[in-house]
C-alpha cells in the first residue's frame, strides 16, 4: 500500500443537536486528488472543516500520517501542512493582495512557495499586489484565496467549493492550476456541487448525501446514472 | 486671545481622552469586545503607580515604567485566563463580565486605598510653561501628555501597518476564523491586544494622576469620555480616536469658558451627540467587516 497522508475513522460530527456526519471513514493517498461531491447540506463542507480543525468531532479520529490529530487546533494544523481554502474565499478584505498572501505564510512552514511562485500560477494577480482585497472581482479573491493557502506550504491542500459563483473561464483556470498543483507533489481534497468539472480531474470520488458516503469509487468505474442517484438519494 | 488659548487647552486635553480612548478602540478593532472596565483600569494603573511610589520609594518615571509593563502582564493575564471565555456566543457576556470587573476594581480600591482623592507629584514640570506669545502660554506638562498621544498612536499605527504580528490583528479583526487557517493563534492575538491596551491606558492613567487628583470611582468618566473620542473618531480608527478626543477636549474648554464651570462637561456630550446624529459612522469611518 502506498504512503497515505489522512485517513478518517468513524468521524461523527454535531452542530449542537444536529448530527452533520455520520461514521465517515477513508483514506486518502498522497499525491492524489480525492474529491467529495453532493448536494447541499450533505457534510462536505463539514468534513473539510473537521479535516482543517475548526470543528471538532465527537467520536472517530482524524489521522495524518498515520498520527491522531484530534487535540490540534486549526492554527496548528497549518504548521503541519494542512491548508484549508474555506468556502466563500475568505479573503482578508481589508489587507492589500500581498499582505494577504504574506499571511498565508505567518506559519513559517519551509518550501517552494513565495509571491513570485504563487503569481507565476496565477498570474491575474501580479498587477494587483497593492490593491485592498475586498476590491478584487470573485475570480481574482478565489485565485488569492488558493494562493494564500499555498503560501503555507501544505502538503495537503484542501479545496472548499472553489468554482462556486466563477465564470467558465474562471473555473478552467483554477482547474488547470489543481492539475499543476498535484503535478508538483500535492494531495488535493477537493469538494464541489459541480459534478462535471471535479470527475476530469479527480482520481477518487466520493459522493456525500445527508452525512454519509452514498457511493465512491474512480470516476471511471463510476456510472452517471450512479452518481445522479447518490446525489439525489434515489 | 483668549479663545485661542481656551482653543489649545481643549486640544491638549484631548491628547489625554485619546490615550484613555485608543486601547478601547484597539480591543474592540481587534476581538469586536467593549470593554466597560477599561476607565477602572487606567484609574488602577495610576493606584499601582502610586503603590510603588510609595511602598519602594521609586522616582515617579520608574514607577511608571514598571506600572505599564505590569499592566501589560494583566491584560494578557485576564483577556487569556477570563475574557477570552466570554467571547463568542453572544455579545452581551464580555459585556456582562467587563461591568463586573469593572465594580471589582472600584471597590477593590477604595478597600485598600481608601476612597479619598491621590494624586501623583511629577515636580516642577506641572508648572512651567512655555510663552508663546504675551497672552499665551502652554504648560509643558499638558504639551507633553498630547505628545505622548501623538507618539502612542503613531507607534500603533506603525505596529498594525508594518510589523508581522500587526498584520495578524487586522487580519484576526477581519475574519478570526480564516486567520486561524493561516496559523495565527487568535487567543493569544486577542491576549496580546488587551496587554497593549492596558498598558497604553496605564500610560493615560499616570498622566492623569499628575494632571490631576484622582480616586477609585473616577474609570466610570474616563470610559464615557473615551466612548465619546472612539466613536466620534470612527471605530476601529486610532488617528480618529485621537480626532475625536480632541473635539471632545476643546468643546469641553469652549464650554467652560463660555457658560461657566460645570457647562464644559454638557458642551461636550452635546457636541458628541451632535457628531453622532450627523456622522454616525464617525470622522474616519472604516468599513468594518460583519
Amino acid at each position: 500500500m502506498s504512503n497515505v497522508v489522512l485517513e478518517l475513522k468513524d468521524v461523527d460530527v454535531f452542530y449542537g443537536d444536529f448530527q452533520a456526519l455520520f461514521k465517515v471513514s477513508f483514506k486518502v493517498e498522497e499525491g492524489m486528488t480525492f474529491a467529495f461531491i453532493g448536494a447541499n447540506g450533505g457534510g462536505k463542507s463539514t468534513l473539510l472543516r473537521t479535516i482543517a480543525g475548526l470543528q471538532r468531532p465527537s467520536s472517530g479520529h482524524v489521522l495524518f500520517h498515520g498520527e491522531p490529530v484530534d487535540q490540534f487546533p486549526a492554527h496548528k494544523r497549518v504548521g503541519m501542512g494542512i491548508a484549508l481554502v474555506p468556502e466563500g474565499r475568505r479573503v482578508f478584505p481589508s489587507l492589500t493582495v500581498r499582505e494577504n498572501l504574506v499571511i498565508g505564510a505567518y506559519g513559517g512552514r519551509k518550501g517552494d512557495w513565495n509571491i513570485e511562485s504563487v503569481t507565476e500560477l496565477f498570474p491575474l494577480l501580479k498587477p494587483l499586489m497593492k490593491r485592498q482585497a475586498s476590491s478584487l472581482s470573485g475570480g481574482e479573491q478565489q485565485a488569492l484565496a488558493i494562493g494564500r493557502a499555498l503560501m503555507s506550504n501544505p502538503e495537503l491542500l484542501l479545496l472548499d467549493e472553489v468554482s462556486l459563483g466563477l465564470a467558465p473561464v474562471v473555473i478552467k483556470r483554477i482547474y488547470e492550476a489543481m492539475v499543476l498543483l498535484v503535478g508538483s507533489g500535492h494531495t488535493i481534497l477537493v469538494v464541489e456541487q459541480d459534478v462535471q468539472h471535479v470527475l476530469t480531474v479527480a482520481d477518487y470520488v466520493a459522493c456525500f448525501l445527508e452525512g454519509k458516503v452514498a457511493l465512491e469509487g474512480k470516476p471511471a468505474d463510476l456510472t452517471s446514472e450512479a452518481i445522479t442517484a447518490a446525489y439525489f438519494g434515489m | 486671545m483668549t479663545w485661542a488659548n481656551v482653543a489649545i487647552q481643549g486640544i491638549l486635553l484631548g491628547g489625554l481622552y485619546a490615550l484613555f480612548a485608543t486601547g478601547l478602540a484597539l480591543v474592540f478593532g481587534v476581538m469586536r469586545m467593549v470593554n466597560l472596565a477599561h476607565g477602572d483600569l487606567g484609574i488602577l494603573a495610576a493606584f499601582v503607580a502610586l503603590f510603588i511610589v510609595q511602598s519602594f520609594g521609586l522616582p515617579l518615571l520608574w514607577a511608571s515604567v514598571v506600572t505599564i509593563i505590569v499592566m501589560f502582564l494583566v491584560g494578557y493575564v485576564l483577556q487569556r485566563g477570563l475574557l477570552n471565555h466570554t467571547l463568542g456566543a453572544d455579545d452581551t457576556r464580555p459585556i456582562v463580565v467587563t461591568f463586573g470587573l469593572s465594580i471589582i476594581i472600584q471597590n477593590g480600591l477604595i478597600m485598600w486605598f481608601s476612597a479619598d482623592s491621590q494624586g501623583l507629584d511629577a515636580g516642577t514640570i506641572e508648572n512651567i510653561s512655555v510663552k508663546v506669545s504675551d497672552q499665551l502660554s502652554i504648560g509643558w506638562f499638558p504639551l507633553i501628555v498630547f505628545l505622548a498621544a501623538v507618539a502612542v498612536i503613531g507607534a500603533l499605527e506603525f505596529f498594525l501597518a508594518r510589523f508581522k504580528l500587526g498584520r495578524a490583528f487586522r487580519a484576526t479583526s477581519d475574519d478570526r476564523e480564516a486567520a486561524e487557517l493561516m496559523g495565527i493563534n487568535n487567543k493569544h492575538i486577542y491576549a496580546l491586544a488587551m496587554a497593549i491596551a492596558l498598558a497604553i491606558v496605564a500610560v493615560a492613567g499616570v498622566l492623569l494622576a499628575i494632571r490631576t487628583t484622582f480616586d477609585p470611582t473616577q474609570g466610570s468618566f474616563r470610559l464615557i469620555y473615551a466612548f465619546e473620542a472612539v466613536i466620534m473618531g470612527g471605530m476601529g480608527s486610532m488617528w480618529g480616536t485621537l480626532l475625536g478626543g480632541i473635539v471632545l477636549g476643546v468643546s469641553q474648554t469652549i464650554g467652560t469658558q463660555a457658560f461657566g464651570a460645570g457647562w464644559g462637561l454638557v458642551v461636550g456630550h452635546l457636541v458628541f451627540l451632535t457628531v453622532l446624529a450627523v456622522r454616525p459612522s464617525g470622522f474616519f469611518a472604516k468599513t468594518v467587516t460583519a
